[in-house]
C-alpha cells in the first residue's frame, strides 16, 4: 500500500506491506535506528516515537495506521548540535547509563512534559510507567523530567 | 505476521458494508489488542478496517442525562475529557501506560472483553448502554464471558452512552508489570440505585447484589464489613490465587466508596 507521512517535518512517500510494522519502517527502511527495538511486544517503551505529538510504542503500531500523520523520533529532537532542554535535563541529571531505554525515555518524556502542569514525583512516575530501564534505578529520569517540567518544558 | 489486506473506510457506513460480516475481516481500532495478537498469529483475517479515525466515533458529547463517548475515542482523551464523571476519567487514565492510552480505545477494549478490562467495570458500574450500528445493548447484556460478548458479526460500536451518576469511585490493584486490574471495583450510586461492578476477578465482568444492597442501605466503607465473596469462581494465575481475588474483592470496593464520597 502507498502511505505518506511526515518524519521529523519531512515528507516521506513509500510502498509499505500492511503487516510492517512502524518500528520496522523507521529502522530498516529510513534507516532510523535511534528508535530501540526492546521486546517487541509492547512491554518496554524503548520503541516510543510521537504520533501527531502523543507517545507510541511504535511496535505496536502498523506502518499503514500512521499515513496521513506526523511522525516524531529521537532523531528530530535536537535542532543540530543543540539538544533539546529535555535531552540537557537527561545530561545534567546522569539519566543514563547504558542508553538503550534513553530513546524511548526522552519520547515519553516530552509527552509528559508538555502535559503536566506540576513536576509531581507520583504523577512523573506513573507517566513513565511504559518505559523500562535496567540500569538507573529510574530515580535521575524523574528528577531529569521534573526539571525540564519546572523550566517550562523548552 | 500474516499478510492481510488494510483499508481505511471514509465513513461509517462504508465501514459497516466493507466488514459485511464476513469472518475473516477485522475493524482495527488502536490495534493495541489486535496488533499483538496479529504478531502472535492468534488473530490472521485477511482485511483489517481501520475505523480509528470516523469521526462519528471520535465524540464526546452530553445528550440529556447521559454522557456520550464515541468508541474510537482513546483512553487518554477520555482521561482528559470526561469531566461529567471523574470516576470513569480515572478509569480511563489508569489504563495500562501513556502509550497504551494514546492509541487504545473503550470500543476496542469492550469488543475485546479481556477478563481484566477496566472499562467493562464502568460500563457495568454505570449501567451505561452499547450502541451499536444496528440496536442498543444494556451493559448487563454484552459481557457473555471471557472474550466473548453479545457483538454479532459485523457489528460494530459506535457509541458507549453512561447515565450520569450521583456520585461514583473506582479501585484496582495494577499487574505492575502490564497495568492490567489484578482486580478492579467500581461503585455508582444512581437515580436507580446502588452498582458494584467487579473486572479482573471472573472470566467477565460482574455484579455484587449483596454489597449494592449494603451500599443501598449506607453508602459507606463500612456498610460493606463482613461480606464476603466466594472465591470458587474467580480466577487464578500466576499474579494472584482466587482467595486472594476474593479478599481483594472487598478491600477494593471500600475503596471505591471512599473514592465516590470525595
Ligand atoms: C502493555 C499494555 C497494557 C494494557 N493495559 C491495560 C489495562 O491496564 N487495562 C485495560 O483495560 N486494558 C489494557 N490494555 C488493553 C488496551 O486497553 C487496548 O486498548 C484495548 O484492549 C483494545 O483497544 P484498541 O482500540 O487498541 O482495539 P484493537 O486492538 O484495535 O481491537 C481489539 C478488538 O476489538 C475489535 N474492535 C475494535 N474497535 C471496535 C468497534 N468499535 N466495534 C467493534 N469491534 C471493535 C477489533 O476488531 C479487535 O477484535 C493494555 C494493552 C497493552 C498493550
Ligand atoms: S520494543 Fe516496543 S515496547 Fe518494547
Ligand atoms: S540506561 Fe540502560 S536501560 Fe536505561
Amino acid at each position: 500500500m502507498q502511505v505518506s507521512f511526515t518524519v521529523n517535518g519531512a515528507l516521506v512517500e513509500t510502498e509499505v506491506e500492511p503487516r510492517v510494522l512502524l518500528s520496522t519502517l523507521l529502522r530498516e527502511r529510513l534507516g532510523l535506528t535511534g528508535t530501540h527495538v526492546g521486546c517487541d511486544t509492547g512491554q518496554c517503551g524503548a520503541c516510543t516515537v510521537h504520533l501527531d505529538g502523543r507517545a507510541v510504542k511504535s511496535c505496536m503500531v502498523l506502518a499503514v495506521q500512521a499515513d496521513g500523520r506526523d511522525i516524531l523520533t529521537i532523531e528530530g529532537v535536537a535542532v543540530g548540535e543543540t539538544l533539546h532542554p529535555v535531552q540537557m535535563a537527561f545530561r545534567d541529571r546522569h539519566a543514563l547509563q547504558c542508553g538503550f531505554c534513553t530513546p524511548g525515555m526522552v519520547m515519553t518524556a516530552l509527552d509528559l512534559v508538555g502535559h503536566l502542569e506540576k513536576p509531581d514525583e507520583a504523577a512523573i512516575r506513573a507517566g513513565l510507567a511504559g518505559n523500562l530501564c535496567r540500569c538507573t534505578g529510574y530515580r535521575p529520569i524523574v528528577e531529569a523530567v521534573a526539571d525540564a517540567i519546572r523550566d517550562g518544558g523548552g | 505476521m500474516f499478510p492481510f489486506d488494510y483499508r481505511r473506510p471514509a465513513a461509517l457506513a462504508e465501514a459497516i458494508a466493507a466488514h459485511g460480516g464476513g469472518g475473516d475481516v477485522r475493524y482495527l481500532a488502536g490495534g493495541q489488542s489486535l496488533v499483538p495478537a496479529l504478531k502472535l498469529g492468534l488473530a490472521q483475517p485477511s482485511v483489517l478496517l481501520d475505523i480509528a479515525r470516523l469521526p462519528e466515533l471520535r465524540r464526546i458529547r452530553a445528550e440529556g442525562p447521559t454522557l456520550v463517548v464515541g468508541a474510537a475515542v482513546t483512553h487518554a482523551a477520555m482521561a482528559e475529557a470526561v469531566v461529567a464523571i471523574p470516576a470513569l476519567a480515572m478509569l480511563a487514565g489508569g489504563i495500562g501506560d501513556l502509550q497504551v492510552r494514546n492509541m487504545g480505545t473503550p470500543g476496542g477494549a469492550l469488543a475485546n472483553n479481556d477478563p481484566a478490562c477496566d472499562h467493562a467495570a464502568g460500563v457495568l458500574g454505570l449501567g451505561a448502554v452499547i450502541r451499536t450500528d444496528r440496536r442498543e445493548i444494556a451493559a448487563a447484556d454484552f459481557f457473555l464471558g471471557m472474550f466473548e460478548t453479545a457483538l454479532e458479526p459485523g457489528e460494530l460500536i459506535v457509541e458507549i452512552v453512561y447515565s450520569l451518576p450521583r456520585r461514583a469511585g473506582y479501585a484496582k490493584v495494577r499487574n505492575p508489570a502490564s497495568g492490567y486490574p489484578v482486580v478492579g471495583v467500581f461503585v455508582a450510586e444512581t437515580g436507580d440505585g446502588v452498582r458494584v461492578a467487579v473486572t479482573g476477578a471472573g472470566a467477565t465482568a460482574f455484579r455484587l447484589p449483596e454489597f449494592e444492597a449494603a451500599l443501598a442501605a449506607d453508602f459507606s466503607p463500612l456498610a460493606l464489613a463482613g461480606l464476603e465473596v466466594s472465591p470458587d469462581d474467580l480466577n487464578r494465575d500466576l499474579h494472584a490465587s482466587h482467595d486472594y481475588r476474593a479478599h481483594l474483592i472487598g478491600v477494593l470496593a471500600g475503596r471505591a466508596v471512599a473514592d465516590a464520597r470525595r
